[in-house]
């Protein structure tokens, strides 16, 4: 009986962290560009929807999995890259209100024109042949996907850790991030330093749309649902803080899918309880700077 | 006068002379039909095929001349699959619209914020998809009116067959609303009385089609087969998760309905040898005339046969016309009292009658398999008829659990 319910939460655990890995794509994304910004992107989940959208577009055209996983990206940051540039841009300086506002009001838009441009009906992507199927991990199957999507994400945070610590440009976010002010005040031109995390950011929402594409399918409202979730994340992990999203995104994850196993109905709700609770202990998150969200 | 203008003149003449009826017809203020519907959201698919079938029955009307002379008119709007948006557009379409009647709402919780309005304006209601509480007290009326099957006799008609064909210890996957818990309620009362075991049931959340944290736990409880209410866009998901997961290899799967929209959407590869009823399909044409021309129609206007969920729009909409001729008047008091009265019909699949203490439609309803890739027929040839459960009032709630005295 032990040794059931043992290789059951082995299970679960695993489950836990595909469902954490994409919150955690998504949470860094959110983070960083709040942390050096302060821009409270509320369009972040619509990106993640279009990234699953352009997939779809870009796997049609290229009938390669490992092409539209590498482009499609790409696509969605480009995008992101315009939507800083022209829009958001304009309101620096302005109440934190003005880009949340912007941002709120261009996921609603995004909806809209991608049932424009895609049709109102959900559509399905398949994974690769190579990664369809399960593997044996002796206490489950488990989808080989899914444990792609693992990898992904590992590589993803691995890279972006390399670039934030040993780069020069990452050197400038991290300086940027602490004091705004004096960075510029040493003559380097942030607009541009804060136009690429933009484009990072976004881009790496819309990775997780299209890794989550074949597991979830590909629909309008996508994006909706996720956000809420992220938001959690970043409350939880702290405002702002990589390490922070990481892990609670991951935390999250787990939290899920425990809570699903044990109490389905609850699952739903448990999330918020934590970031409550988180809240009330340690308002800033659990790596959050306080005073950072001021 | 000048040559083109003769021309104008005489065609619209000739016009009037050879189609009195139309002209007739159109003189006369429409007939309007307010119908919301979810266009957007998980159940987008569906709603466009029900829409497909309400606006076949308003064409073949009108194109005999209308009902009493009168053209009919249907209004569709876009209920977003949300309660209150659903009763803002009901009211905007009663008040600013005038329409005579209501048809619609495509989820069973919409569908009662729909009905809260009709009710409160006294209008004729015909709602066309599944819900238990539309047709009982205290929440119908007598002008509600149930065209669809409902949870009680879809997942009764599927416990029925499933103990006898494909297993006894069953696990449930639910939508945690409305129709996905009255479907798990039936169907788990259901089987135990039949003398099967439910091992567990899990709900998840309606349109957020993330499964791995449930399927784990599903595998290692070892079920023969799973019941899977997982209505919309959240089917295919969840049937390419349990593959991926190895689930579909240790049991069988069934589901309260199937949809040929969405069987194609995911191919016969995923959804093969998985069980599910329906109210219609078009595979019924081969054997019967009536479901042979109405598929022929539909086909023709929309280039796709059609799924199940237009003939209830079709339906909704020819028997409000029927009512209407029949009473010879827009009142929804007389309209709904004569459909009572003569309370048989059958429109595009054989008959129906609306029972009279609770306005609820009985019809036949059909199981399906898919069939294996290699078994298709043509594009949409997806499902095998392996069986037929005729209308029976005795499947639903009776009068009296319904709280009729």
């Amino acid at each position: 009986m032990l040794d059931v319910s043992l290789s059951a939460l082995a299970a679960q655990v695993f489950t836990g962290l595909v469902l954490g890995g994409i919150l955690v794509l998504m949470a860094i994304g959110l983070s960083l560009i709040f942390g050096l910004m302060t821009v409270v992107n509320f369009a972040h989940g619509a990106f993640y929807m279009l990234g699953a959208y352009v997939a779809f577009s870009v796997l049609g055209l290229t009938r390669s999995f490992w092409a539209t996983l590498v482009l499609a990206p790409l696509v969605v940051g480009s995008l992101g890259l315009l939507v800083e540039r022209f829009l958001i841009r304009r309101l620096y300086g302005r109440s934190p209100d003005d880009p949340l506002l912007l941002t709120f009001g261009l996921s609603l838009a995004m909806v809209e024109g991608v049932k424009l441009l895609w049709g109102k009906i959900g559509l399905t992507v398949d994974p690769p042949k190579q990664l369809a199927g399960a593997a044996d991990l002796g206490f489950m199957n488990f989808p080989i996907y899914r444990l792609f999507v693992i990898a992904v994400t590992a590589a993803v945070l691995v890279a972006l850790w390399l670039f934030l610590e040993k780069t020069n440009i990452g050197l400038i976010i991290r300086a940027g991030s602490r004091d705004a002010l004096m960075v510029r005040a040493l003559g380097l031109d942030l607009n541009r330093i804060w136009l690429l995390v933009f484009g990072i950011g976004i881009g790496m929402a819309g990775l997780a749309g299209v890794l989550a594409g074949p597991m979830r399918g590909v629909y309008a409202e996508m994006g909706v649902e996720i956000i809420i979730d992220c938001f959690v994340v970043v409350v939880v992990g702290g405002m702002g803080s990589l390490a922070g999203a990481i892990v609670a995104g991951l935390l999250i994850g787990e939290i899920v899918s425990l809570t699903t196993f044990f109490a389905p109905r609850l699952a739903e709700i448990v999330v918020f309880v934590v970031m409550a609770v988180v809240l009330l202990v340690r308002p800033s998150g659990l790596f959050g700077e306080a005073g950072l969200a001021e | 006068m000048h040559r083109r203008q003769f021309l104008t003149t005489a065609t619209a003449g000739a016009t009037v002379l050879a189609f009195p009826a139309v002209l007739r017809a159109q003189s006369k203020e429409p007939i309007r039909i307010g119908f919301p519907l979810p266009l957007t959201g998980t159940f987008a698919a569906i709603a466009a095929d029900l829409q497909k079938g309400a606006q076949l029955a308003m064409e073949e009307l009108n194109a005999k001349g209308g009902v009493m002379g009168r053209k009919i008119e249907v209004l569709f709007r876009d209920d977003e699959l949300k309660p209150a948006v659903g009763a803002q557009r009901t009211k905007e379409l009663i008040e600013n619209q005038k329409v005579d009647f209501v048809v619609g709402g495509l989820a069973a919780h919409v569908q009662m914020a729909i009905n809260e309005q009709t009710k409160a304006a006294k209008k004729l209601y015909i709602s066309v998809s599944q819900s238990d509480e539309i047709s009982a007290k205290p929440d119908t009326s007598p002008l509600t009116f149930h065209e669809a099957l409902n949870p009680t006799i879809t997942s009764r008609a599927m416990a029925s067959y499933g103990i006898q064909n494909l297993g006894k210890k069953w696990w449930v996957v639910y939508a945690d609303y409305a129709w996905g818990k009255q479907n798990n309620a039936v169907f788990t009362a259901a089987i135990t009385k039949l003398g099967g075991t439910i091992l567990g049931s899990t709900p998840y959340p309606l349109g957020k089609p993330e499964f791995s944290a449930h399927l784990p736990k599903i595998q290692a409880a070892r079920p023969e087969v799973i019941y899977a209410v997982t209505p919309g866009a959240d089917n295919v998901p969840f049937l390419k998760q349990a593959i991926s997961f190895g689930l579909k290899k240790d049991a069988k799967i069934a589901q309260p309905l199937h949809f040929l929209y969405y069987t194609k959407e995911g191919g016969a590869e995923v959804f093969q040898d998985i069980y599910g009823a329906t109210h219609f399909c078009h595979e019924l044409a081969d054997t019967m005339p009536q479901a042979k021309r109405y598929v022929e129609a539909f086909t023709r206007q929309f280039k796709t046969p059609p799924d199940a969920y237009s003939g209830y729009g079709y339906n909704g909409i020819m028997e409000v016309a029927r009512g209407v001729e029949l009473s010879k008047s827009t009142d929804s008091d007389a309209v709904a009292n004569a459909l009572r009265k003569n309370r048989e019909y059958d429109h595009y699949k054989g008959k129906q009658w609306w029972r009279a203490c609770d306005n609820k439609s009985f019809q036949d309803l059909w199981i399906l398999k898919v069939r294996s890739p290699q078994q298709v027929k043509g594009e949409w040839g997806l499902f095998d008829v392996i069986g037929k459960v005729a209308a029976n009032e005795e499947l639903d709630r009776t009068c009296a659990e319904k709280g009729f005295a």
